[in-house]
């Protein structure tokens, strides 16, 4: 591949609305009495990894899953708050299929493909029908039907939700479903497992290297193809809304075997988190940006006050500054553009709340005035449990005080690059859900996570992994070199991260430094200088890294001090790409805002001349020069606009 | 704030495991699970295993967390995970003892950690509802009432922690299976399989936990708040099929 040759995303060509339709004919079937000769290999089980499953059980093939939780239901699809997009129309407000295709487009500022993004506006009515067939109790209406709520920049309600536990629903579905499958004896599930190689035979994905966890064993397992859905990396950061052991260990081993690696510098940062406290503090937890729809955000207008009992601040020395940014679209402009306005306001010195490093990092949002118009009560159904969890971790009631905010990693839009069957660049390798890049450019719209990681899981792999299947022959049970192969470069590596030279420091200690690295200089504003100075800081602390790291224990048995060490190893070479692709692309786009590439007044300023592309990374043999592969994005159904909220 | 804490170590599920003693230097505004990752932290830097846990997302909805604190599960803070609780929470305790859940079907793992996956064998039982993907009719073809809806959005909040189970005096999985039949059973989609309770506890019998007796000190403990009267619920629909 050269880049003379652009990357082809197999996309169907002909009018947008048919595409998938006319696609689906014309990809190949397995027949039901042949389906069980095939096997499957499905590695994560949240959303995308679950539905995907249980719908090619269902379907009739033999398949494996492995997660490295102890249940499929903890995957951290679990903890996603707001809700799911789908282009129902229930309130007649004029939504549609082509309107919530184009939200999508302009939301990720035209760095996404046209025909993958249809694609998921179309299934997205048949994912609430699914949801709610199999029990999803999604908020409802007194007449029954279902209610819909406006989210995260949407003029239009489309949005279903249920209490701000939406994502923990669906998963619970998912995993239900996929439950039944395990018990039909079509699943066959591994729970506290992790993937720590991919095996290819004749370049085909054939099957994968895992770690039982509690035993330490490595073993093997065979299939005719392998699905990833192992979800983000945002805990390359450290400090991100993620849960602890989200990793990109499964999506950087197939990375380097080949798979090309797309947009890892797009990052999303939430801007409605609970501020961090303290040096120590392992993670940061999201406040659903749901809470933006009646809380008014502000900060002090005058750095004196910032320190004072918000309450007694007086309404003319508050700063609204987002609907005084923003006029039209006030507190719901898209988040990439919210979580600027507040760092921007902190490094005015207006910030409250606790000091890091000494700034205060922190923005109020107030439901003062909703609680006066709409009353406590209304309040409280819409946002009481997140009411509580803040009040949990900060000891404050929001009904009685505003809750302080602040951006915080949330969501990475980059992943292993997938065509248009969601089949990477690596023969037999799928990714979905959050592990792809395929749908969001270069910022995710709200309430779109679940709805791309659900149709990705029911209704599109089903039918692109049958397709591949129909192409091959099942894999004869043998002994195949690489599966030894496999085996011996996995143990190396363990072997490696117990026997460093100088053992001093641990997992953790590394993870928290590579973190600040990129939040300083790869977080929500990037420049060519800090970025060039990251690459240096990453080189020299992965070479640190191998030198000094200290594992206690031993890799044969439950050891989750190595476990981490080995996770935090593969945030250290991405660390270093998304970097490398931040450099890369000068412009700024979506939530990627180059300080060089901005307008006079703050806003992102995209080249698509230039930079009308998905830079995809091919692993060279030598983490520091990566190869970049372009797909060109071509826009014939919307013509790439400038993103107005003001 | 300094604390004397008494972990229980374990190597591995026949060992014997015993009370490890520790002292402790910790900010008020750390987490619970934040205490044991500095705690692990010294003890790694020391050459020593770290103490094993089970945590995740660390935000109460994972439901990974599992640590029983002065014999309290999920510790002294009602409705909260372990991961949510705060060192602030026990100024006025200056020693902690820390134990995994304690059930014959919950048998440990290693120190704090405990193997649940009978959860996953009840709930792959009957669980679920048997819908194929792509077979569902348009959704608001079949309106709910609000009420019904919320009910069973109220009981669907389970986590599968297993706290419920841990606090039992009969270790009981009761309350964990009739949050599920109540949440899948009171909605129209799910009223088919009237032997969803039966399978559910059947399994639940076959996994060695014991039966309800009516302590109700699960619903006392419950993170999610998960009330006895999904119990009623699942009562009354096990007698009616």
């Amino acid at each position: 591949m050269t880049e003379e040759q652009p990357l082809d995303s197999f996309s169907p060509k002909g009018p947008l609305e048919q595409r998938w339709t006319q696609h689906k004919y014309n990809l190949r079937v397995v027949s039901p009495a042949n389906r069980k000769r095939y096997r499957v290999i499905v590695v994560g089980t949240g959303l995308a990894g679950a539905s995907a499953a249980a719908s090619l059980a269902e379907m009739g093939y033999q398949v494996k899953t492995f997660c490295f939780q102890d249940s499929p239901r903890r995957a951290h699809s679990i903890a996603a708050q707001g809700g799911i997009n789908a282009a129902k129309n229930y309130h007649n407000d004029g939504d549609s299929v082509w309107r919530l295709f184009y939200d999508m487009i302009k939301g990720g500022d035209f760095r996404a493909r046209e025909s993958n993004v249809f694609r998921l506006a179309e299934l997205s009515t048949s994912i609430i029908d699914q949801a709610v067939a199999q029990g999803v109790p999604f908020a409802r209406e007194y007449s029954g039907y279902l209610a819909n709520r406006s989210f995260g920049g949407a003029q239009v309600s489309r949005t279903f939700y249920a209490r701000g536990q939406t994502g923990q629903q669906l998963l619970l579905g998912a995993y239900q479903a996929m439950s039944r499958q395990v018990a039909e004896g079509h699943i066959e599930h591994f729970s506290r497992c992790e993937m720590q190689d991919l095996i290819k035979i004749d370049g085909k994905a054939k099957g994968i290297v895992v770690r039982d966890l509690l035993t330490g064993e490595l073993s093997t397992h065979l299939a005719d193809c392998v699905v990833l859905c192992t979800g983000g990396y945002s805990n390359a950061f450290y400090l991100s809304t993620n849960a602890k052991g989200c990793n990109t260990s499964a999506i950087w081993r197939a990375h380097k075997h080949g798979a090309l690696f797309a947009n890892p510098c797009f990052t999303q940062i939430h801007p409605t988190c609970i501020p961090q406290h303290g040096e120590l503090q392992s993670k940061l937890t999201l406040m659903s940006e749901s809470l933006r729809n009646d809380g008014r955000i502000w900060a002090p207008k005058n750095p004196a006050d910032c320190g004072r009992d918000p309450r007694e601040i007086p309404e003319q020395d508050r700063d609204y500054f987002l609907e005084r940014m923003y006029p039209a679209f006030g507190n719901l402009v898209p988040r990439d553009i919210a979580s600027r306005a507040v760092k921007h306001i902190c490094d005015d010195g207006r910030g409250v709340g606790h000091e890091i490093n000494g700034q205060k990092l922190g923005v109020y949002l107030d439901f003062a005035d909703a609680i006066k118009e709409q009353g406590a009560d209304v309040i409280n159904e819409k946002y009481g449990n997140l009411f509580d969890m803040y009040q949990r971790i900060t000891s404050e009631d929001p009904s009685q005080q505003p809750m302080r905010i602040y951006p915080a990693v949330h969501y990475t839009m980059g992943g292993l690059w997938v065509d248009y069957n969601l089949m990477t660049s690596v023969d037999g390798l799928f990714a979905g859900g959050e592990a792809n890049f395929s749908d969001h450019g270069a910022n995710r719209l709200g309430a779109s996570a679940l709805m791309q990681g659900l149709a990705d899981g029911y209704f599109i792999l089903p039918t692109t992994v049958s397709d591949y299947l129909a192409r091959q022959t099942p894999l004869e049970d043998k002994d195949y070199p690489e599966v030894q192969q496999a085996m011996n470069y996995s143990q190396s590596r363990l072997d490696r991260l117990l026997n460093a030279p100088e053992p001093k420091q641990t997992p953790d200690h590394f993870h928290r430094r590579l973190g600040k690295i990129l939040w300083d200089h790869c977080g929500m504003a990037r420049n060519e200088f800090a970025l060039k100075q990251a690459i240096e800081d990453i080189q020299q602390l992965r070479e640190q890294f191998w030198r000094e790291i200290k594992v206690s224990g031993n890799d044969k048995q439950l050891n989750q001090t190595l476990e981490r060490a080995g996770r935090v190893a593969d945030f250290m070479e991405l660390g270093e790409l998304m970097c490398i692709d931040a450099l890369n692309r000068e412009e700024s786009c979506g939530c990627h805002a180059r300080v060089e590439h901005l307008t006079s007044n703050g806003e992102v300023q995209r080249r698509d001349n230039d930079f009308g592309f998905v830079s995809a990374w091919q692993f060279t043999g030598d983490v520091v020069q990566p190869k970049l592969v372009k797909e060109p994005l071509h826009f014939d159904f919307v013509s790439p606009g400038i993103r107005n909220y003001q | 704030m300094n604390f004397i804490l008494h972990i229980w170590r374990q190597a591995n599920p026949q060992a014997k495991g015993f009370f490890e003693k520790h002292e402790l230097e910790v900010e008020a505004e750390s987490s619970f699970l934040e205490m044991l990752d500095a705690l692990n932290e010294r003890l790694i830097s020391l050459g020593k295993e770290a103490i094993v846990f089970d945590h995740d997302c660390r935000e109460g909805i994972c439901g990974s967390c599992s640590l029983v604190i002065n014999g309290e599960p999920h510790g002294r803070h009602r409705a909260t995970t372990t991961c949510q609780q705060y060192m602030r929470d026990y100024q006025d305790q200056n020693e902690l003892w820390i134990e995994p859940w304690r059930a014959t079907a919950f048998p440990v793992i290693k120190d704090l950690m405990v193997d649940r996956s009978a959860f996953d064998r009840i709930i792959q039982a009957g669980g679920y509802i048997p819908v194929r993907t792509g077979a569902a009719p348009e959704a608001n073809t079949q309106p709910v009432a609000k009420p019904v809806a919320d009910k069973a959005f109220d009981a669907a909040t389970c986590i599968g922690c297993g706290a419920c189970v841990a606090v039992c005096p009969n270790a009981s999985a009761t309350l964990f299976i009739a949050a599920k039949v109540s949440h899948l059973s009171s909605l129209p989609q799910g009223q088919l399989d009237h032997k969803r309770p039966a399978k559910m506890l059947a399994k639940m019998e076959a996994e060695g936990f014991g039966s309800c007796s009516n302590y109700r000190e699960c619903e006392r403990v419950c993170p999610k708040q998960i009330r006895t009267d999904t119990i009623v619920t699942m009562n009354k629909l096990l007698y009616q099929s």
